[in-house]
């Protein structure tokens, strides 16, 4: 199917409203016991078949962790979380790989086919032998993907056509088994395990994600993509995804985001490494939609994420681009941490917050070489009884001379019962370096509301015409596809808004 | 609690509330005894901030807490040498303490705090939160202060406020100042504080003003210290309908200068200007700290602040502006800029917008660079020697706020500091 149609598919699913991706997939799963001690990471540890200095690694983190308090600086109000009450390791059961698709599990099929994955690669995902070899459609940029069921990475396609390139794209279970020198180099090495509460959670008990790595002076062929997925009830998902680009590398990741609609809250801390080598280039989209709960503020997902890259090298450039439509609470800060001279860090994001939907996100930027330059453009929108609030720090060490950043953060406020805040930190030590910020909070014109009725618009189209054109520097960033599907979202969240 | 043994960061604080709780102002006045006492136990328990506090996190006290003071109280008659006067009315202080003898207050009704305390007591920390680390601090120790009252419809002209420090012993002085603003009433306060000799010392003043129903206060400070000196100011202003409080704070000298403004907007068309200037030279820090509260609807703020950073210096901005739901219409507007002389120099800068209301105009900008080059390079172009292009560029960034003031000798005063300073930093920047 041409790229396009399935594209017009997704926007018609998209456009039937309220939280289509509601689904649970009963599927038989394996859980360890609730609650959290050393056994547990030992259990996860031995379960993943690691190495012990892996396992090491992790009862280190799962000590600094019991030491730390959870973060109170947000501008978020949550009950406390009980973190003997959930289950950190939950996978699907492991089968022998079947034949062909009719052999797969159905539950399984059809959570993919309503996750929007085409089937050629749900036959992939499934594990149905040689499905992998199949090449892709002509004319049709394939997209490789390895999808993430709770903890555990169920598959990932086009692995072979990658391995070609010298590319490795694979679960990191599968890279700690296959790979672990490189493992073992970058792990922990952008985001420490004692980085913070929630990071140093994830180290000391994650079941897997994905992992690339691009050798020198390739540049990936395809889009590659992790769908993450919470579908176990009380789980915790606790993903980490490890990218390296090598020397001149360049890769182009999509992350997507769903779960089931339950009354409870779930927690999902997952951490983000991304390492640019010299000349290397990364460029990381994210477009959430986690289950934000119901109007009345019940369920949704706590979405307590640590990203970070390390520009390590020089002309290195890192780009984050996310859509943040969906979670209960959002708690997120994609940093880069530019080392390398003449790096480049982007951060582009929109943030929506609708019902009772709080978000507390920004980015960090830490500029430490030469002529190191960075852009930072975030979108906040509240409607409903939503909070959100921008929290950025940008900070210029002594020795980053001529480094340059420029801000600007605009804040859009439908509804009266809403919020909008604007934290940045803004840390100059080097004379020569420049930085500029803005910041801005209206809402939408009458003015701009009027002419779009007068053509025939209803209320909510208009509503949503603005909001894409206000959101639009954002998502030009967005890969194709991810673009139309996030503009949708845009609307779809804000259903229910304007009255 | 057992005040004769103190402990914590405040202990040196409240040794000497300790030795002086009878002999300050208002000792035998119920209220006040409990105002104190409270903020001595409220320092007792928790301290003054440290850098892990939100608010204070740019500003490290330990220097101030670390070094040794002595009470000012007794200085009280000595000869002072004092500026030439700005205005015909002038109320002077010297080393905390309210000087009649040299001040002139015909026609104002103006006391001194120390002979009024009885009667205003219920008035103090009501503007000012007492739970404002440096209100806390003044709460203690306060000695003396300027209680002004301009009655309805009155406009009281131009009054200089002049503070001088003269010691040769490192004091700390804590001086309270309540001003109050009738329906209609106008007023421009001209404050300078001095220190007539290089000794170390600790000034803490702490402003409450009200600002009632369409009355107005221009309020401009011109802070020019001794560099060894503590300046922690803390002003609190409540605004009512139609009223303007129109601000601008100078911050010139120090060691260590802080001047926390919380202003509340609390009726229609209410109006704030917080501009303000800092001239940070080797070893000074100097922070502007403001909260501007949005209480009702339709009501204005404006807000422009320079910062000049020479040698190794620091410079702190933090400006929040909070919009209520009740303040739909609010215009808020902020700028922070900062222009960086030297390679040492640091400038952090946190404007803050937390906004509850849809209908608002609402922005912040903040810069901060080196002098352009291609600035600098089209003056020398001209002829003009790269010293005096320097200047020129450097005074023309601080005039963008300076000339926001409309009262002309409030701003000459402002430009004097400005060109003093200048003189004495310009060349090493």
């Amino acid at each position: 199917m041409p790229a396009v149609e399935e594209t017009l598919d997704t926007v018609r699913d998209a456009t039937q409203g309220a939280y289509k991706w509601g689904f649970e997939t009963d599927i038989e799963m394996e859980f360890a016991p609730k609650g959290l001690n050393e056994d547990i990471v030992r259990f996860i540890s031995a379960k993943k078949n690691e190495p012990s200095w892996l396992l090491e690694w992790r009862l280190r983190a799962f000590q600094a962790w019991q030491g730390m308090e959870e973060p109170r600086w947000p501008a978020v109000t949550y009950p406390p979380i009980d973190y003997q009450d959930a289950y950190y390791y939950a996978a699907p059961k492991e089968k022998i790989g079947p034949k062909s698709l009719d052999e797969v599990d159905p539950e399984l099929l059809k959570s993919y086919a309503k996750l929007g994955i085409p089937l050629k690669e749900q036959a992939i995902l499934a594990g149905v032998e040689g499905a992998g070899d199949v090449p892709a459609d002509g004319g049709r940029m394939p997209v490789a993907v390895d999808a993430v069921f709770d903890s555990v990475s169920v598959a990932t396609t086009y692995k072979h056509r990658l391995e070609k390139e010298g590319i490795i794209f694979c679960s990191m279970s599968e890279a700690v088994q296959n790979h672990p020198d490189l493992v073992r180099k970058y792990l922990g090495t952008v985001v420490p395990h004692t980085d913070n509460f929630f990071a140093a959670l994830n180290s000391a008990v994650f079941t897997d994600g994905s992992f690339v790595y691009i050798p020198k002076g390739v540049r990936c062929p395809m889009e590659l993509s992790t769908y993450f997925r919470i579908n176990a009830k009380s789980t915790g998902q606790f993903e980490r995804t490890l990218i390296i680009a090598d020397e001149g590398a360049t890769v182009s990741y999509l992350e997507g985001c769903t779960a089931p609609q339950r009354d409870e809250n779930q927690l999902h801390a997952a951490v983000v490494e991304l390492v640019a080598l010299d000349d290397a280039s990364i460029k990381y989209s994210t477009v959430q939609n986690w289950y934000p709960g119901d109007e009345n503020g019940k369920g949704g997902i706590y979405n307590f994420v640590t990203k970070r890259a390390a520009c390590r090298g020089k002309r290195s450039k890192v780009s984050w681009t996310q859509v943040e439509t969906g979670s209960a609470i959002t708690w997120k800060y994609p940093s880069c941490i530019l080392q390398g001279e003449d790096s480049v860090g982007e951060f582009y994001s929109v943030a929506i917050t609708n019902n009772h939907q709080q978000a507390d996100t920004g980015t960090k930027m830490i500029h430490l070489g030469k002529n190191t330059r960075s852009t930072i453009v975030s979108k906040g929108i509240s409607a409903g009884k939503g909070q959100n609030t921008y929290r950025g720090l940008v900070r210029i060490s002594p020795k980053a001379a001529n480094a340059r950043n420029f801000t600007q953060c605009d804040s859009l406020l439908i509804g009266d019962l809403c919020g909008a805040h604007t934290v940045p930190y803004i840390e100059n030590r080097c004379m020569t370096a420049k930085t500029e910020h803005e910041a801005t909070t209206s809402r939408i014109a009458e003015d701009q509301l009027f002419y779009c009725r007068q053509r025939g618009l209803s209320q909510e189209d208009a509503v949503g015409l603005i909001v894409n054109g206000f959101c639009r520097e954002v998502l030009k960033e967005l890969p194709m596809e991810f673009a139309v599907e996030a503009q949708k979202l845009l609307q779809i969240s804000l259903e229910g808004s304007v009255g | 609690m057992n005040i004769d043994a103190p402990s914590g960061n405040a202990a040196a604080f409240l040794q000497r509330y300790a030795g002086l709780a009878d002999r300050l102002p208002g000792a035998r006045v119920e209220a006040v005894r409990a105002l104190r006492d409270a903020a001595a136990e409220t320092l007792m328990a928790g301290g003054l901030p440290s850098r892990r506090v939100e608010a204070w996190r740019y500003t490290d006290l330990s220097p101030m807490l670390r070094a040794e003071f002595r009470e000012a109280l007794t200085a009280v008659d000595g000869a002072v040498a004092l500026p030439p006067a700005r205005a015909e009315r002038r109320a002077v202080f010297v080393d905390g303490r309210f000087r009649a003898d040299l001040s002139s207050l015909d026609g104002l009704d103006a006391e001194a705090l120390a002979d009024v305390v009885g009667d205003v007591a219920p008035r103090l920390n009501t503007v000012a939160a007492a739970a404002q680390p440096m209100v806390m601090l003044n709460t203690l120790l306060f000695e003396d202060g300027l209680v002004l009252d301009v009655p309805a419809g009155v406009d009281a002209g131009r009054l200089e406020l002049l503070s001088v420090v003269s010691g040769e012993t490192a004091s700390t002085i804590h001086p309270r100042h309540l001003i109050r603003l009738a329906r209609g009433a106008r007023l421009v306060l001209l404050e300078t504080a001095m220190s007539a000799s290089g000794a170390r010392h600790l000034h803490n003043p702490v402003f409450e003003i009200e600002v009632a129903e369409d009355a107005k206060i221009t309020h401009v400070r011109v802070q020019r210290e001794a560099e060894s000196a503590y300046h922690l100011a803390h002003l609190g202003v409540r605004v009512q309908t139609g009223g303007t409080y129109d601000g601008f704070v100078l911050n010139a000298g120090g060691r260590i200068s802080r001047s926390e403004t919380h202003l509340a907007l609390l009726g229609p068309r209410a109006a704030a200007h917080l501009n303000g200037a800092q001239l940070v030279a080797d070893g000074q820090l100097a922070d502007t700290t403001t909260a501007l509260d949005h209480a009702a609807p339709n009501c204005a703020s404006r807000q422009t602040v320079k910062t000049v950073l020479a040698g190794r210096s620091r410079g702190v901005f933090q400006g929040k502006i909070l919009v209520r739901r009740e303040a739909q219409k609010t215009d808020g507007y902020q700028m922070n800029q900062a222009l960086l002389l030297s390679e040492e120099a640091e400038i952090d800068s946190k404007p803050q917008l937390e906004i509850y209301a849809d209908d608002v105009k609402c922005s912040h900008g903040a810069t901060a660079g080196a002098l352009d080059p291609d600035s600098l390079f089209y003056l020398r172009a001209r002829g003009i020697p790269a010293d005096t292009a320097r200047s020129i560029l450097v005074r023309a960034f601080l005039q963008e706020a300076v000339e926001i003031v409309e009262d002309e000798v409030a701003r000459d005063a402002l430009e004097d500091a400005v060109t003093g300073w200048w003189n004495q930093h310009g060349e090493a920047a």
